[in-house]
């Protein structure tokens, strides 16, 4: 079985050629059956190779299959070869299941696409599983980096696939560019790794790891990091995939939600070997994780587009999975992006289903009260805000409290604080969209009496109307949500702490990772796992009180904010704290970490690069001015200066 | 006189010639200042041939003449060309091709 | 005094002598043929070019020297003659029916592209550098006269004049600078230079020489500050013809320049690696910058040619075995590539009128899946996506860099490529996602087009995935 392991990526690749050149021809339920059938075998190899290679003895599940020598460079060779091991057998299921179920919604969510739009849509939904599954199957840098880049492309493909939307094409222009400056510092790590090691195969490599400097380990290893900080959208390259939730929303699940931006926690876990080894560079990775977690959750606090909100969730999510991997939980990293595929890629997917119903809409200032019209929706989004909000025995619960605990264990309390206050804004800002897209007054109406504006006040939105007819979306649909539900409510017991149960995933890793013992006494254990149990639901009681309890806060506190403070009523203290906690100064904070920093620092920056290079090209471009003889002389000085040179030095 | 002197005297043709490149308009007197160029490298070849007593020198200068002979050939029939459409011959008024 | 009679050896240039003789029956043949059978013109010249190919294959793995070793036929040189040869016929098969919409459907353009195709041979086989510049000026002025083949139209004339104009300039310093390399050591052969300097390396003389030469060769390959002249000939001339010279000059010129500097100059490498290293970084990322903005696809493939340059003169910086092969399975890598872009501009043009805006590829997606599949190829493999043939090459330089000690070099060619992949990639979104622009029904895309753009999309995926044997290949190095 594990000799056919070339089979899961080409299958996908092989749905995404026919695709690509008999789309047009084929009836379109074919063309979905054909994508989806096509990933759909991808998991069930990659689950047959799962099983292939848990029926081997423990110490000797690593396999490495090799098809042909890809290029030979003087006297070292680059093959193609495929590595199996848990680590990558488990993103395999990730990536092949999850997007499976993706494949399988499209279907619906897609239907109202235009005949070549959509076979257009599936190609890349294939090819980019495709990239994927290289990215992770490669067992060599250069193979990781072809994944690497390929699924760039893909991205860029598919956020820009609506590409007569301005936002949608500046979108994917963003993600391209910003996701290329970390490939760059991602590319130089595999050259200086090429130049120190004279390989790039994954095994030599990590064997070798202990004879080089530590210095030059950290440079490699931070260059690296570079790159998953490109592609897993951390500070400052995160800029990107809010933006890009402009493509069609499938695409945010897949893309932005369970596989492309785990590509850099993956290729963290996957150089473990030098990353043990430099201990700066760790810290520099959990910090940066442990950061970005925090202020990206604050961002999503004020966001009001649902997709948004999600978007940021994922930043920040991402945040706590490069904690892990930098603290050295590789395992609960690992464990974490499962789950985190599960309940992000059922939030996205639930998102989408709630567009599809509003007609496009996702502005939760025009949404509320959908419970009754999309119960199935409704009660899998439940699931998945559960889950990421930490709620006992949901998946994220047990993963995210294995990081924080590992946080703990390994010193990191200011981390681990950090982790804590952020899981708190984590459950807050879900229940805030929860509520306010399924509970509350609808915000919409029936019919057409309305004209629709674009109306930016918090305020007026509020009570803003728009005419939608909502209703649950099709069994295409929900059916995927229920089967995510379903894994976002059990997939975490796989790895249940110690004082539960056993952590079967631990013991999983064996074969790749040291096993990461945390000598915890198992009443800290408890405590932790109090504390965030209390955080998260907290949060969860924030939102509820705030939204469905004493829905005119907000408001008040929008007036509050926009001058008028005399208006707010000292009603009860509660309010008075938390207004001043987490709205006067919490809004403010959030609101100016996003409109400051996000917006114009950050996003700036990564805007003016691109002016700087656009104008920079204008200039080039008016040195050539035409003029026969302004060229000939340009010519001459050159070899003026030239001649100079080699003559006078 | 020294070879030194052949080859000073070649250096100013060819600088005369790369000046009229860039000064000229009518591309006829551009290509003048070329041949001028192509002959100073001639005049090279040939006191070099003298100064180191091989006669590879002066064969090349035939080469280099026969070349030159083909270049007016084509870069008259360009400009003829260019005259009948155009109705001019400064190089200055064609420049359509830029940016 | 005893006369001897060198050793002549005419199988050597057995390749160029075959496409010479193809040419001169052509030139006859065009005389008795009417105008409606001009192709089969073309078609005589296809069959020339196959057996001056099966030619060069039957001399593969005999090193051998000719006309008292002015010309080579190694391995180098018959890599690079392949790859001529190779670039010329793709480039007739998009010829065929371009001369006939162009209503330039003479017999006289394939004699023109024959006669270039055996300076560009002896370019790159030559091992003497009058031999060098005989052979430039024989692939130069038959492209003059292509440049401007479109008599009637005002810019392939503006084309020609330029490219004729500044060739000639170049071409006179580049004669001067062998000039001064025959005074400096009495000879113009490379190994015998070579074995000059040897025994009298500080030379003023020979340094203002390779100056010159070196000059030459950046005009020839279009290196920054040299370039000037590409992107308005490249964008004025008949695309056939931008085609054709965008790939068979680079590979002849290069050929000689890494072979005149290699061979005849490596006592000078210290200080020409650090003049033509900064040369690549200026070529490689003006190049790249003024692609950003342009709107016309043949000047962005003109400006992408010039930044390609830039890629392989890393190569030669680099020096080295591995430096060598890895610019020849470039120059490969970039002549399918590059034929194959310019085919497909060439594919979907209604006539006379070209699609040169980018922005009027909206839709061709739609209209032309495999055309527009296989533009977006060579774009991605142009801008150096895994796994296509560009990316091999691209890894194979900057591996060859870093490899040799000039890893800063590649640290600027890999930054370069990312940002190349922003242009290259504009295009590709034009034909894909944009709303269709009218008029494509008016399109027919010749089948010879088609078949051209094929066999280098066959290349392209083969040298990406499975570059071996052409990386073996191109390690034969050189007859010294």
């Amino acid at each position: 079985m594990i000799n056919s392991l070339w089979l899961i990526p080409a299958l996908p690749l092989a749905g995404a050629t026919i695709n690509a050149i008999f789309s047009r021809k084929l009836p379109r339920w074919l063309v979905s059956v054909i994508a989806c059938g096509a990933v759909g075998a991808s998991f069930v190899v990659s689950l047959l190779a799962f099983f292939a290679m848990q029926s081997t003895d423990e110490h000797h599940r690593v396999f490495n299959v090799s098809l042909f020598t890809w290029i030979p460079v003087a006297d070292f060779k680059v093959d193609v070869a495929f590595l199996l091991d848990p680590l990558s057998a488990l993103m395999l299921l990730v990536v092949t299941g999850v997007g499976f179920l993706i494949h399988v919604y499209s279907i619906g969510y897609m239907d109202a696409e235009r005949d070549d739009g959509y076979g257009h849509f599936f190609t890349y939904l294939n090819l980019f599983i495709f990239s994927m599954l290289m990215l992770v199957l490669g067992s060599n840098y250069l193979l990781m980096y072809v994944g690497w880049e390929l699924v760039g492309l893909c991205s860029y493909l598919l956020i820009s696939f609506w590409f007569h939307k301005p936002e949608a094409a500046s979108a994917g222009k963003k993600a391209f560019i910003t996701t290329r400056v970390g490939d760059f510092g991602f590319g130089l790590g595999v050259l200086l790794i090429f130049t120190t090691f004279g390989t790039l195969d994954f095994a030599d490599i990590f064997a070798h790891a202990k004879l080089i400097d530590q210095s030059l380990i950290t440079i490699i290893t931070l260059l690296l990091f570079a790159g998953a900080v490109g592609k897993s959208a951390q500070i400052p390259l995160y800029v990107w995939l809010p933006d890009a939730m402009e493509g069609p929303t499938p695409v945010s699940a897949l893309i932005h939600a369970a596989t492309m931006v785990t590509a850099g926690v993956y290729m963290v876990a996957r150089s473990h070997a030098l990353f043990e080894l430099s201990p700066f560079s760790s810290e520099v990775v959990a910090w940066t994780g442990a950061l970005t977690a925090i202020y990206t959750a604050t961002i999503a606090l004020v966001q009001m587009d649902l997709k948004r909100v999600l978007a940021y969730s994922t930043i920040s999510q991402l945040g706590y999975m490069f904690v892990a991997v930098g603290i050295g939980a590789y395992g609960a990293g690992i464990f974490h992006l499962m789950t985190h595929a599960f309940f992000k890629a059922l939030l996205f997917l639930g998102a989408g289903s709630v567009m599809h119903a509003m007609n496009g809409i996702i502005d939760m200032r025009q949404l509320g009260g959908l419970r009754a019209k999309m119960p199935r929706t409704y009660i899998t989004f439940l699931a998945a805000a559960l889950a990421i909000a930490g709620f006992p025995f949901f998946a994220g619960f047990f993963s995210k409290d294995e990081i924080l605990a590992s946080a703990f264990a390994t010193g990191h309390t200011a981390i681990w604080v950090i982790g804590l206050i952020t899981a708190g804004l984590t459950a807050f800002y879900i229940f805030r969209a929860f509520f306010l897209t399924f509970h509350t007054e609808p915000r919409w109406t029936t019919d057409d009496r309305r004209p629709l504006t674009e109306d930016d006040s918090h305020r007026s939105s509020v009570n803003g109307h728009r005419s939608v007819h909502p209703h649950e979306s099709p069994a295409v649909m929900t059916i995927p949500l229920a089967i995510l539900a379903v894994l976002s409510v059990i997939g975490g017991f796989a790895g249940m702490p110690k004082v539960m149960g056993a952590n079967f995933l631990e013991h999983y890793f064996e074969p790749v990772f040291k096993p990461h013992d945390l000598h915890l006494a198992a009443s800290t254990e408890w405590m932790l796992i109090g504390a965030s149990v209390a955080a998260g639901l907290l949060g969860i009681a924030l939102a509820y009180w705030f939204y469905i309890a004493r829905p005119t806060i907000p408001v008040t506190l929008a007036r509050r904010f926009s001058g008028i403070y005399n208006l707010l009523w000292h009603k009860y203290w509660i309010d008075e704290i938390y207004s001043w906690l987490f709205v006067d100064k919490g809004y403010r904070l959030a609101m100016f970490l996003w409109q400051v920093l996000d917006v114009k620092i950050i996003d700036g920056a990564a805007n003016g690069l691109g002016r700087a290079t656009a104008a920079l090209s204008r200039v080039t471009r008016s040195w050539q001015s035409g003029y026969a003889r302004a060229y000939a002389l340009m010519m001459l000085i050159a070899t003026v200066i030239v001649l100079g040179w080699l003559i006078l030095r | 006189m020294t070879v030194n002197h052949y080859i000073f005297l070649s250096a100013i043709l060819f600088s005369i010639g790369a000046v009229g490149v860039l000064i000229r308009r009518n591309p006829l007197i551009m290509f003048m200042g070329i041949e001028l160029m192509l002959n100073a490298a001639n005049l090279a070849f040939v006191a070099f041939s003298r100064q180191l007593q091989s006669i590879d020198g002066q064969v090349f200068v035939f080469l280099i003449l026969a070349v030159a002979a083909a270049e007016v050939a084509v870069g008259l029939a360009i400009i003829v060309a260019l005259f009948r459409t155009r109705q001019t011959v400064n190089v200055d008024d064609v420049n359509a091709l830029k940016g | 005094m005893s006369l001897s009679v060198p050793d002549l050896n005419f199988r050597v240039i057995a390749p160029a002598l075959i496409v010479a003789l193809t040419a001169l029956i052509v030139l006859l043949a065009e005389l008795v043929t009417p105008a409606p059978r001009k192709r089969w013109l073309g078609v005589l010249g296809l069959i020339g070019l196959l057996i001056a190919a099966g030619a060069t294959v039957g001399l593969w793995g005999a090193p051998a020297s000719a006309f008292g070793g002015m010309v080579v036929a190694d391995n180098f040189g018959l890599f690079l003659t392949l790859v001529i040869l190779l670039g010329a016929a793709l480039s007739i098969l998009l010829a065929l029916d371009f001369v006939r919409a162009h209503r330039v459907d003479q017999g006289e353009y394939y004699v023109l592209v024959l006669f270039a195709v055996v300076g560009m041979i002896l370019m790159a086989t030559a091992t003497d550098l009058i031999v060098i510049f005989l052979a430039l000026e024989l692939l130069s002025l038959p492209l003059y006269i292509l440049a401007a083949f479109k008599r009637a139209d005002a810019r392939s004339l503006e084309a020609g004049l330029k490219y004729f104009l500044l060739g000639a300039f170049s071409s006179a310093f580049f004669l001067y600078g062998i000039a001064f390399i025959f005074g400096g050591t009495g000879t113009t052969n490379l190994m015998k230079i070579a074995d000059a300097l040897a025994k009298n390396p500080r030379n003023d003389l020979l340094l203002v020489g390779a100056g010159l030469l070196l000059v030459g060769f950046a005009f020839k390959v279009a290196l920054v500050p040299f370039h000037w002249w590409t992107p308005d000939v490249y964008d004025g001339a008949p695309t056939a013809v931008t085609a054709f010279m965008s790939v068979g000059v680079k590979a002849a010129a290069f050929g000689a320049f890494f072979r005149a500097f290699l061979v005849a100059l490596p006592a000078f490498a210290f200080d020409w690696r650090i003049v033509l290293a900064a040369l690549a970084v200026l070529t490689m990322t003006l190049g790249n910058v003024a692609a950003l903005l342009q709107s016309n696809v043949k000047r962005m493939l003109a400006y992408s040619s010039i930044a390609h340059a830039g890629y392989i003169l890393i190569a030669l910086v680099a020096m080295g075995a591995s430096g060598l092969s890895s610019a020849l399975f470039y120059l490969l890598a970039y002549t399918l590539t590059n034929l194959g872009a310019f085919g497909a501009v060439i594919a979907l043009s209604d006539g006379e009128r070209e699609r040169l805006e980018i922005r009027d590829w909206g839709g061709a997606a739609r209209q032309y899946p495999f055309i527009a599949a296989m533009f977006a190829i060579f774009m991605l493999s142009l801008a150096g996506f895994p796994p296509l043939a560009g990316f091999t090459g691209k890894f194979l330089i900057f591996s060859a860099a870093v490899e040799t000690g000039w890893a800063w070099l590649a640290v600027i060619g890999v930054l370069n490529s990312l940002v190349s992949a922003y242009f290259y990639l504009r295009p590709i979104v034009q034909m894909y996602m944009s709303e269709p622009v009218p008029g494509w029904d008016r399109i027919r895309v010749a089948p010879l087009v088609a078949l051209a753009l094929v066999l280098a999309l066959i290349g392209v995926i083969a040298l990406g995935l499975y570059p071996t044997p052409a990386i073996v290949m191109a390690t034969g190095g050189f007859l010294r």
